[in-house]
């Protein structure tokens, strides 16, 4: 099936392959490992978590799903295709079908936001240069940027630089979306809409989402599945849907800290040592 | 199922009916009908659009472009729209729609007269000029509260600097003094050789790079490869707030970044100058022993005799000021970096084109007014 083509339906989650599949992974800087037999599958259509402390190594194995950096042992498949051990061509093909958002946008400076989201069409599309613009201007609409094509990224704040990378990501109609702290540095409500976009997208086109965030408002509202990462076992230490894990007493100490912001250790955290502090959170979901 | 994407419209009395089907990928034109349904819209007889779909495959973004531009068209004229599309298509038309257009946000792109944007470019200058004496005042106040002991600058940032544009620079000042004795005494030999006044040669060399060609070699190498560093390591700590977070901390940049690089090149210069000088005359006696078969120690002492040492104090005030017009203009781009990537780029070339631009201005004026002096 040619890339970029999708269908109007939500294709049924459980039931389907995993889109995206790591196994044993391995990632390491010359000889300090940062994280070993991290496993997990994405399912069509999730919203994935990768969660976890500064310095655990969230980015690090975005860039590995991203094919920037590759690991030292394991494998990750999309499709059931094997990404690292593939030949560069199948390799580039898979990232065509992927779009991802930096965390501080990554914009190229010398270009409008409308040049920005309409270089990789004109890369990989035979559209005219009006047909282009069209796209563009969508894709900037689409996350709330209309009228804004022809700004340069040094002029827009920070959160618009990041919807417009959202956009920019969009670009191709890509099957899977990374993204990289979506809602940091944004202000709550910008926040919250971001989220909505998240959800409006994976509903309508059926978008996969891997998504690195330390925000909790926004994980427990969009997440469905997720892994949480611990610097100190360097590996995997929880997995699943966030809003259970917080429920569950089974689940990892780190993890629970992460979930509910240090839980009763937490001096918030004293006077609502039952109801941890996803419960406001829910609420607004 | 069409593999084709598929457009039927058609006006039923005042309702435009315009229905989507097949398969749309925008690797695929649009059908010819998208152009028809759209030139439909304008008909006055028109008032209302309705939106259907049959038979829709997979559909992308080149669908939404095609609906979008419909819908645009139905705004403008105020046209009461009606869509009976498919759940996930129908929730991102409305969401493109969602926010609107920002009031006042989208670019004109006015065009100015030739007369307008030469005045515009006048006009921008006296404050550009404004702002590089303020800057120079500002690194005079820094100088005045290193006198007194107060600037914030730390003695390994100006020994780094000093290493920097000192010891890392004599390879290639080696390299090109050399080479430049060499030149000097090669085009001399041609006319000297004439008059069998070879051993001139020396004379030539010796005054030509004390006096202001070492200099020169020194002051244009240094604006390359340190002017640039300058302007873009301000440049992208400017870039990155650095600066901004230095300034609220309450240390001055021009205290901080600035003074040691200015320092560490106003001293730094005239010792490269004595020593491209050197270089310099070792090309000159290549040149003089190996081509022109002059005695090695008569080489040596007509140098000797006929460069007064005068010409060496002159060369050194010129690297000197050398010096500080390449650290100034390689800072000061830098400090004025805008925040972008292009903006360092911009910077870096402007720092080493007004470095060069200021050597050459500079050598003309101490040259003239040594000539004034007499020395």
């Amino acid at each position: 099936m040619p890339q970029a083509a999708f269908t109007a339906k939500i294709p049924a989650a459980t039931a389907s392959a995993p889109r995206i599949s790591v196994r044993d992974l391995t990632v390491a800087f010359g000889s300090f490992v940062l994280m070993r037999n991290v496993s997990f599958d994405v399912r069509v259509g999730d919203i994935f978590m990768v969660m976890g402390g500064s310095g655990c190594g969230k980015s690090t194995l975005l860039r590995v799903l991203m094919g920037l950096k590759e690991p030292q042992q394991g494998s990750v498949l999309y499709d059931g295709e094997n990404f690292w051990n593939g030949t560069e061509e199948s390799r580039s093909r898979i990232m065509r079908n992927t779009g991802v958002l930096f965390q501080g946008g990554a914009l190229w400076s010398s270009m409008t936001l409308a040049e920005n989201v309409g270089l990789p069409l004109q890369q990989y599309t035979e559209l005219s240069e009006d047909e282009i613009r069209e796209h563009a201007s969508l894709k900037l609409a689409l996350a709330g940027l209309a009228g804004f094509e022809d700004y340069y990224p040094s002029e827009i704040s920070g959160g618009m630089r990041k919807r417009a990378g959202l956009a920019r990501a969009l670009a191709l109609d890509p099957q899977i979306l990374f993204l990289d702290e979506p809602s940091a540095g944004l202000d709550p409500v910008s926040s919250r809409l971001l989220d909505d976009l998240i959800l409006e997208l994976r509903d309508s086109l059926g978008t996969t989402f891997v998504i690195v965030s330390h925000e909790l408002p926004s994980i427990f509202t969009i997440a469905r599945n997720g892994i949480f990462l611990d610097a100190q076992s360097r590996t995997v230490t929880a997995s699943g849907n966030p809003s259970e894990l917080v429920k569950n007493p089974d689940t990892d100490d780190s993890a629970m800290l992460f979930l509910t912001r240090g839980g009763k250790h937490g001096r918030q955290g004293e006077s609502s040592e039952n109801s941890p502090a996803a419960t406001p959170q829910k609420e607004q979901a | 199922m069409e593999t084709s994407p598929q457009v039927t419209a058609a006006v039923q009395g005042p309702l435009l009916r315009v229905c989507v089907g097949g398969r749309w990928s925008m690797h695929e034109p649009w059908p010819r009908e998208a152009a028809e349904a759209l030139g439909m819209l304008p008909d006055q007889r028109v008032r209302e659009l309705r939106l259907e779909s049959e038979d829709l495959g997979q559909w992308d973004s080149s669908l939404l472009v095609f609906l979008v531009q419909l819908v645009k068209a139905a705004n403008a004229r105020n046209l009461s729209l009606h869509t009976e599309l498919p759940e996930g298509l129908d929730r991102l038309l409305k969401l493109a729609f969602a926010v609107p257009a920002k009031e006042g946000s989208a670019r004109s792109k006015s065009s100015l007269g030739r007369v307008a944007r030469l005045g515009e470019r006048v006009l921008a200058l006296p404050p550009k000029i404004e702002d590089f004496l303020n800057f120079l005042g500002e690194i005079m106040f820094s100088l005045w509260r290193l006198f007194l002991g107060r600037a914030k600058m730390r003695p390994m940032d100006l020994f780094a600097a000093m290493h920097e544009c000192g010891v890392a620079a004599l390879p290639i000042i080696s390299l090109t003094s050399l080479l430049f004795g060499l030149i000097l005494a090669f085009v001399g030999a041609v006319q000297l050789t004439q008059f069998g006044a070879q051993i001139y040669v020396a004379g030539l060399v010796g005054i030509g790079m004390l006096r202001v060609m070492g200099a020169i070699m020194v002051g244009v190498v240094m604006s390359g490869r340190v002017g640039a560093a300058y302007a873009a390591l301000i440049g992208t700590m400017q870039v990155n707030e650095e600066v901004d977070a230095l300034s609220t901390m309450g240390i001055s940049p021009h205290d901080f970044l600035v003074l040691p690089r200015l320092l560490a090149l106003m001293a730094m210069i005239p010792l490269l100058t004595l020593y491209a000088d050197l270089m310099g005359i070792v090309g000159g006696f290549v040149v003089g022993t190996v081509m022109l078969n002059l005695n090695p120690l008569e080489y040596i002492n007509a140098t000797i005799q006929m460069v007064p040492f005068k010409h060496l104090i002159i060369g050194l005030i010129y690297g000197t000021v050398f010096g500080a017009i390449v650290a100034v203009a390689g800072c000061y781009q830098g400090i004025r970096c805008g925040r972008s990537a292009q903006a360092v780029g911009q910077a870096t070339t402007t720092a080493v084109v007004q470095a060069i631009v200021g050597i050459i201005v500079a050598t003309a004026i101490i040259t003239v007014i040594c000539n004034v002096l007499g020395v």
